[in-house]
């Protein structure tokens, strides 16, 4: 395959960003998107330019490091898949690819396609736990959990903590990944102890951090990768509420 | 070099009990005079920072990635075991005890391999309280399955998300510790050296991944986390980034390396499609409780899969060993279909593959229970593949996975560097030569929970509070050391890429020190990898500057590394003449081609030691049985 690639490149965060646009042949309908890019990246060395820098590392859709606008959609056209598990038959020979970072406020970009994603990891920070000491457990089988239950928390726990939903949203909403964490937590007996207060801190930590509000566009959902349910929004604001009435 | 395991006294069953009991306690009102430094962030690492950081110590953490929940721990897929015999179906700790112990080929040691299986249980029981939602019954209670190289069912699991969801788990414990203050976590950091002053691990020097900064970080304690080294081979389930350089920088400052030839070729993995491949892909092995492994009986059988009557295919490893049949342990299923392939019965285009087949299961479950279980696994699958495992047999073929070699510590988890611990798969303790599938969850958790918490404090109790600092010129020395290595690199100047490098090592490490290994074989490759090395060293192309993101320069960093390593892994290999567990020597096998142990001369752990400038040196531990006699390993 022939393909045009126009990629955006920034030295740094203080650095005015650009597109630039390469020309790739002999890529195989076989290789995944990174691999494209290994191969773009292979030829950018050999010319004497600096390679284009991106997030990745398990490759295999799980560890959420790899983070791509293709052609304006967060981890591209496959429904339920990361960039990194999506491959290159998906496009067709001759085409041409737009390849930006994530967008938003609470993302800075540090380098290329790489962003600056801790704000995610303040949140959990915040209250995204269940507060148990090494050591302080009953036997595992002692409070029997609703396969039902069991099954929806992990539904709701299968986040990659990508950060495709805020990338998407028109007001860098992160409500999908709040939602998510919470929607885990509150399913189950463990989690309930602490079910309004988490719900009230992690939603403070993101209100700081700059994220935007949720406007019901369901754009969130539709890239999911781990297909996360904007259901979960729903129940995080009830528990929110509960949180501040009492 | 001293290799006292310090395995206590006492009968197995209590060895553990009497040994917290002599343990020395740091004071509860002290502990948060200590500083300790826990690289790494997966299973091993977060749940040691998290648990110690309960405990009242000073915490910092690092790991290279943007946040520790991405640590390569979060690919597992299939699940961990514990012995908690929630099925009554025979499991206890010592049968746990046994089966790892025999799993791994009677190469590891007794005392550590049973603390393993004692403290699974309370692994168990830790997850589920921080709302780790493993698989359920109808009834509400935990869901078990198998795994290779057992006969019971004590395998706990999340979809085939386990590992994600066990990091998630330690991941928030982290979290909490890092809200709290008492945990400084350490992003994009990657250490370069360890800082060794007065005898006594004292520090690291890390990289800024960002800025390029190069710091010091002064500790009463240093904690390697750091993961496996199975990226020398380049193609690997391992993540990307995953990489031997903490570790490898710690042997350079004096740590002994335990059997660095051990590693672990995993059964079931994704075919290599082509050059442009850049990792490989698992399929987990709890795949093979529902799935046939087979390949055409007929040499050269070309037609498609589903035109292959039964009397034509051969599953081989049901036939070869009738009492595990599909669940034999790793090495022997890895082993077999390299024998399958070699004789020219391989499928798919490259011949290299074998099928694994769901075909009966569908027929007897139906297709909603196996997808079930394994959906999400299909679904990775037919992405990678463009086909579909409802209707044809996966393709799969072995690939690098684990390593069981590491740094050599003691049964307090310190290394030959008082000071310096090292949990997880960066240590060499509990699997011997060979890990049974669902141990290394359980081994990471059960060191960073249940294990070094309280060893560690032994060590601490005995050494004043914050005596590092980090004026020390043995900070000064790391530093210089490590800044004039990011030079070094920057100013080769050549023409050739990090990944050429790297794919060229891991080509010369999978001919020559991969499923099946000869003395000639490894002789060569202990003229090709310095030849390599050489070549590195005066013909890399690295652009950019070192005081930037600059992803190529990582890279370099660590396959420099790797092309050190490399060597001694051969080194290690060709020095045990004998094959055992993933080790397979071509030299030492049985007529029916089983790998052949040997007992007289090999009981022993080989511990490397680093020497500047020369060669490096063998030391071994000797392994003595007390309790379970090393069998022949029969899985027929
Ligand atoms: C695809 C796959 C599936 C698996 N499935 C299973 C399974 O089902 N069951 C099972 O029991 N085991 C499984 N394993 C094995 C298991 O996942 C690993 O052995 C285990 O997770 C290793 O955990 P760890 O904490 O030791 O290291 P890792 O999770 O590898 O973590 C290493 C940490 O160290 C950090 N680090 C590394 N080097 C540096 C450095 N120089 N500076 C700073 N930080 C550094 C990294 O950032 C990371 O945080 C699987 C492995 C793979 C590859
Ligand atoms: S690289 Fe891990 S999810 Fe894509």
């Amino acid at each position: 395959m022939r393909l045009t690639l126009h990629v955006w490149r920034q030295a740094n965060s203080a650095a005015r960003g650009g597109m630039v646009t390469y020309q790739l042949d002999d890529v195989s309908p076989d290789e995944s998107f990174l691999e494209m890019l290994d191969k773009l990246n292979e030829q950018l060395i050999e010319r004497g330019e600096e390679p284009v820098a991106f997030d990745h590392d398990c490759r295999e859709g799980i560890c959420g490091s790899c983070s791509l606008m293709i052609d304006g959609i967060a981890h591209g056209p496959d429904a339920a898949t990361t960039t990194c598990q999506l491959h290159m038959r998906r496009f067709r020979d001759g085409a041409e690819i737009y390849i930006e970072p994530w967008r938003a406020k609470a993302f800075p970009v540090l380098r290329d396609l790489i962003t600056d994603r801790s704000a995610f990891d303040r949140v959990i920070q915040a209250g995204g736990y269940v507060s148990v000491n090494t050591g302080s457990a009953p036997d595992a089988n002692a409070v029997p959990v609703p396969k039902a239950d069991a099954d929806a928390a992990m539904d709701a726990a299968a986040c990659i903590g990508c950060g495709a939903c805020v990338a998407t949203c028109k007001n860098a909403s992160a409500m999908l990944f709040v939602g998510a964490k919470l929607a885990h937590l509150a399913r189950l007996p463990q989690g309930q102890a602490e079910r309004r207060m988490r719900a009230k801190r992690m939603v403070e930590q993101m209100d700081a951090e700059g994220f935007g509000a949720c406007t019901n566009q369901l754009e969130c959902e539709a890239v999911c990768p781990k297909e996360i349910r904007v259901s979960v929004i729903a129940a995080m604001n009830r528990d929110f509420l509960r949180s501040s009435v009492f | 070099m001293n290799l006292d395991p310090k395995i206590p006294a006492g009968d197995l069953a209590d060895k553990w009990d009497n040994h917290r009991f002599r343990l020395k306690l740091v004071n509860p009102a002290n502990k948060r005079r200590y500083r300790i430094a826990v690289v790494g962030s997966g299973l091993a690492g977060a749940s040691a920072a998290a648990s110690l950081a309960e405990l009242g110590y000073e915490v910092d953490c690092f790991c290279f990635q943007d946040s520790p929940r991405r640590a390569h721990s979060i690919a597992a897929q299939g699940g961990i075991n514990a012995a908690k015999n929630y099925q009554n179906d025979g499991d206890s700790v010592y049968r746990l005890f046994y089966d790892t112990l025999k799993g791994g080929d009677f190469r590891s040691r007794e005392a550590n391999t049973y603390r393993l299986a004692q403290v699974s249980v309370q692994i168990i029981d830790q997850c589920v309280a921080q709302g780790v939602p493993f698989a359920r019954e109808y009834g509400g209670h935990l869901a078990n399955r198998s795994f290779g190289g057992a006969q019971v069912s004590r395998t706990f699991y999340a979809r085939g998300q386990t590992g994600q969801q066990l990091l998630l788990g330690a991941y928030s414990a982290l979290s909490r510790q890092i809200g709290a203050g008492k945990v400084t976590m350490h992003v994009r950091s990657e250490m370069l050296d360890l800082v060794v002053a007065d005898g006594h691990a004292k520090g690291l020097i890390t990289r800024d991944l960002v800025t390029g900064a190069i710091r010091r970080h002064a500790a009463d304690a240093v904690v390697l986390a750091t993961g496996g080294y199975g990226n020398v081979f380049y193609l690997s389930t391992n993540a990307k980034g995953c990489n031997v350089t903490a570790a490898y920088r710690a042997f350079r400052r004096g740590a002994g390396f335990a059997n660095p030839c051990f590693t672990q070729i995993h059964p079931t993995c994704i075919p290599v499609s082509g050059e442009h491949q850049s990792k490989l892909t698992l399929m987990s092995e709890s795949l093979r409780n529902d799935g046939r492994i087979w390949v055409p009986l007929r040499h050269g059988d070309k037609r498609p899969p589903n035109e292959i009557p039964d009397a034509e295919r051969d599953y081989y490893l049901e036939r070869k060993y009738p009492s595990f049949g599909n669940l034999a342990p790793r090495d022997i299923s890895s082993r077999s279909a390299k024998e399958a392939c070699d004789e020219g019965r391989g499928v798919g285009e490259s011949g290299l593959g074998v099928y694994l087949d769901f075909r009966d299961a569908i027929r007897r479950l139906g297709r909603d229970v196996i997808e079930q279980r394994y959906g999400n696994l299909f679904h990775m699958y037919a992405k990678i593949t463009a086909e579909d495992p409802y209707q044809v047999p996966m393709r799969i073929y072995p690939a690098v996975h684990y390593t069981m070699g590491g740094l050599w510590v003691d049964y307090n988890l310190m290394a030959t560097i008082p000071g310096l611990f090292v949990i997880g798969e960066a240590n060499f303790s509990d699997h011997g030569a060979n890990r049974l599938g669902a141990s290394a969850l359980m081994q990471g958790l059960a060191d960073g929970y249940f294990v070094l918490p309280y060893t560690i404090g032994d060590y601490l109790a005995q050494s004043k509070p914050g005596a590092a600092h980090v004026d020390h010129e043995a900070f000064i020395e790391a530093e210089s050391a490590v800044e004039k290595r990011i030079a070094a690199l920057l100013a080769i100047g050549g023409r050739r890429s990090v990944d050429s490098f790297h794919r060229e090592l891991g080509r010369i490490m999978w001919e020559y020190c991969g499923m099946a290994r000869t003395d000639a074989g490894l002789r060569r490759a202990l003229e090709e990898i310095p030849a390599l090395r050489e070549q590195f060293w005066s013909d890399l192309r690295l652009l950019g500057g070192a005081d930037s993101l600059n992803v190529s320069l990582e890279k370099a960093g660590r396959v420099a590394d790797f092309l050190d390593y490399g060597e001694l892994m051969c080194r290690d290999a060709l020095a045990r003449t004998e094959s055992c567990g993933g080790h397979f020597r071509v030299e030492s096998q049985t007529d029916d081609g089983e790998a052949k142990r040997d007992d007289e001369q090999f009981a022993h752990v080989s511990v490397w030691e680093h020497r500047d400038g020369d060669e490096p040196v063998m030391h071994k531990e000797p392994l003595t049985f007390e309790y379970v006699h090393p069998s022949v390993r029969s899985y027929k």
